[in-house]
């Protein structure tokens, strides 16, 4: 994947030219859908920051296990005899079908995290290894994931699937909402404050923190740092298998082995962005950065360059604030 | 905390229901700045259920009394898997029904038959065509399928002299390499792009079109060729690439532009989901895509969404060809695609060589070069370049679920 976008052949002639007036009329369509995205990139940016905040360790594989939940989605729905065709259900019928396509690709994703904690990292942890050897092991077992997908279901994406008609609902701005963005925007913000609550209120919530805070004291305080280390993997495979769900719905060709790749990288730049190991940075990363990439696209006028904008104001905004705007917290009492 | 968390949860799976309800109750608005671009396609071409052929086409069996080492072999080098492999795949099926007729009918000619899978990808092409060039048994190559792995090989089957037969790349700019041993099968987009322009204005009454191209050698040079043609009509051009998957900020453009006609210049692995993104977004006008869309896979990946589409190709209707129909589903299982005739074609050309006597890679590129005869699709005679003299593009139609060729558009 990174080849064909570095070697992508530079247009010849005026390759950069700023359209203002393209940005002016489609400023809120491109909000809308910023905010769309954004909200998958965060549901995907609270695994990385999660499991950063108590490993210090950036899970690369955690677009694999994104992409596992994408699976889920995609074979319960097929099961469900969903298709490249709007299936024309009623609303009942599409809500229990969504709600079960959740479910397995919570299912799948949480299992793909469990599985990958256990088999790759927990092994290093009591030998003691080396931060470094994390970092070449998560990105090991995220290609060594990709490849058994790449094996099992080959290169060409799944069959896409439509699950309910996109329709507008009201009109703001002179612009539609649809039913998929409103629906999309507001379950992943309530996931999101459901998981901050969970963080700072729930007794496990605080074995996290703890463990972020200082994991030998945390252990000396009678916190059982495994449990909190697999239930922090879990916590993020669930989101992820939540926005597998909402990423199929918007983007239904997007299933296929190496599909988390870049989706991945830009969750992992919103944790970075919003400030890594912050679960309210995760959220504020998530939409600036779905935010920047489509406004950025349509100035200049090039689909193109969505993730060059993306990733050169992260660069920006890191050299003025290196622990991200937010900053890193989760191990104080904020989360 | 746990009633709490109870609550949320059904919140949301309130607001989920709340939302769905939203849709099915709301009727789409009609105009506003989001949505309802212009006129659906009233337009109704009637689908052609035969073409004429040359009567003398040269074909494979030839007239078995052929004669060769049993280390004579024809390669496919291009496409077996990959994002757009079907487009691969049709050719090779095609070749390979090509020398199992001839095989059947030569017994002392067997010519053996390897593949060589490119992905369709330019990075990765150079690995399986310098070893199909390593091998001296490979004589002849059918391929490569796209233009810009065709691009990124083209010199090292130059320095070693071997003839290779493209029954499907279209870029122009293909042939202005001085390359001697490229021999294109089919009409290139110098001319498809002005046909294509004017299919969409004259035949399906276009009046604004708009362009989206991808960053492929073949997007790129098409999407020029074909705005050209269009002139007035082209109302805004957009940059997708391969391997994109969200179209929302171009569809978003597309929509405030009002077009009615859009025209994708790529392949259909990003094509596909465009169109079904963009029908989502609500889009009411035509969809046209050039050969690289034309496959049965667009419509398995589009669904609904490809009912507004049609297609322009320099591509013979292979399955209005009764004997070679029947004998390509014979083999391959399923009807011919686009390009499998050419790519049964270009290996009749190649065969019909070795039948003649030119067994090494000289003769053979020599034999090419002159040749002069009907293949089953059209005429093939090749000027210095490495062109087809009067090539014909068609334009194709969705119906039913089928694409359904409606005649010559140029």
């Amino acid at each position: 994947m990174i080849p064909s976008i570095l070697l992508a052949a530079p247009p010849t002639s005026d390759w950069i030219t700023l359209d203002f007036a393209a940005l002016a009329q489609n400023f809120w369509s491109a909000t809308f859908d910023g905010l769309t995205f954004g909200s998958i990139y965060a549901l995907v940016a609270l695994g990385y920051t999660l499991v950063y905040g108590v490993l210090n360790l950036i899970n690369f594989a955690h677009s694999e296990v994104f992409i596992m939940g994408c699976f889920g989605v995609w074979f319960t729905l097929s099961f469900l005899g969903f298709g490249p065709s709007n299936p024309n259900l009623a609303v009942g019928a599409i809500v229990i079908n969504l709600l079960l396509a959740l479910i397995v690709g919570i299912l799948a994703s949480a299992l793909t995290a469990f599985i990958l904690e256990r088999v790759a990292y927990r092994p290093l942890r009591k030998r003691n290894a080396p931060r470094l050897v994390f970092l070449i092991t998560a990105i090991g077992a995220s290609f060594t994931i990709q490849y058994l997908i790449y094996v099992w279901r080959g290169a060409v994406p799944e069959q896409a699937l439509t699950m309910f008609k996109v329709t507008p609902i009201f009109e703001v701005f002179g612009t539609y909402i649809y039913n998929d963005q409103l629906l999309i925007v507001t379950a992943a913000v309530i996931m999101m404050i459901i998981t901050e609550r969970f963080i700072s209120k729930s007794r496990t919530g605080r074995g996290i923190r703890a463990v972020a805070q200082d994991p030998d004291t945390a252990t000396l305080m009678g916190v059982n740092k495994e449990k909190i280390i697999i239930t922090t993997f879990v916590i993020g495979g669930v989101l992820a298998g939540a926005a597998a769900l909402f990423y199929t719905m918007k983007i239904p060709s997007g299933v296929v082995y190496n599909g988390g790749f870049i989706l991945g990288i830009k969750a992992f730049a919103a944790a970075v962005l919003g400030g890594i190991g912050n679960v309210r940075g995760a959220l504020l990363g998530g939409l600036l950065l779905g935010l920047i990439g489509n406004y950025g696209q349509i100035l200049l006028g090039n689909s193109q360059w969505t993730d060059v904008v993306a990733f050169l104001v992260l660069v920006l905004v890191l050299l003025l604030r290196p622990q991200g705007i937010l900053g890193t917290s989760l191990g104080r009492s904020k989360a | 905390m746990n009633r709490k968390k109870v609550m949320t949860t059904l919140a949301t799976a309130a607001t989920f229901g709340m939302l769905l309800a939203g849709c099915a109750n709301t009727a789409a608005p009609e105009g506003g700045s989001s949505s309802a671009a212009g006129g659906g396609s009233a337009i109704n071409i009637p689908a052609l259920t035969s073409i004429d052929t040359p009567k003398d086409a040269v074909l494979p069996a030839g007239d078995g009394k052929a004669k060769c080492a049993d280390t004579t072999t024809l390669a496919y080098v291009g496409a077996q898997t990959g994002p757009n492999a079907q487009l691969g795949i049709n050719i090779f099926n095609g070749v390979q029904l090509a020398i199992n007729e001839h095989n059947a009918a030569n017994p002392d000619c067997q010519v053996q038959f390897k593949k060589f899978d490119t992905e369709g990808d330019p990075n990765k092409a150079t690995g399986p065509v310098t070893q199909a060039t390593k091998e001296e048994g490979i004589i002849g190559v059918v391929g490569l399928p796209f233009s810009g792995e065709s691009k990124a090989t083209g010199n090292i089957f130059e320095q070693v002299k071997l003839v290779h037969v493209t029954p499907a790349a279209t870029n122009p700019g293909l042939t202005t390499n001085g390359w001697t041993t490229f021999f294109r099968g089919l009409g290139n987009d110098a001319v498809q792009g002005p046909a294509a322009a004017t299919f969409m204005t004259e035949k399906l009454m276009a009046k604004k079109v708009y362009i989206v191209q991808d960053d492929s050698e073949y997007g790129i040079g098409l999407g020029a060729t074909t705005a050209e043609g269009l002139g007035d009509a082209l109302a805004g051009t957009d940059k997708v690439t391969q391997g994109q998957k969200d179209f929302s900020a171009t569809i978003s453009k597309i929509m405030s532009s009002k077009a009615d006609a859009v025209f994708y210049s790529g392949y259909y692995a990003e094509g596909a989901p465009f169109d079904q993104q963009l029908v989502n977004k609500g889009y009411t006008g035509t969809f046209i895509g050039p050969d690289g869309l034309k496959d049965d896979q667009f419509i398995k990946q589009a669904g609904d969404a490809s009912k507004n589409a049609y297609f322009t190709c320099p591509c013979i209707p292979g399955e209005l060809l009764p004997t070679f129909a029947k004998d390509y589903k014979a083999l391959a299982g399923i009807d011919p695609g686009t390009y499998s005739i050419e790519g049964y074609d270009a290996a009749t050309v190649l065969l019909s060589g070795i039948d003649a006597g030119n067994q090494d890679r000289a003769s053979l590129l020599e034999w090419v070069k002159t040749y002069d005869k009907d293949g089953l699709s059209k005429h093939y005679k090749w000027n210095d370049k490495g062109e087809l003299q009067s090539p014909t593009v068609y334009g194709y139609k969705v119906e039913n679920g089928k694409i359904l060729p409606i005649g010559a558009i140029g």
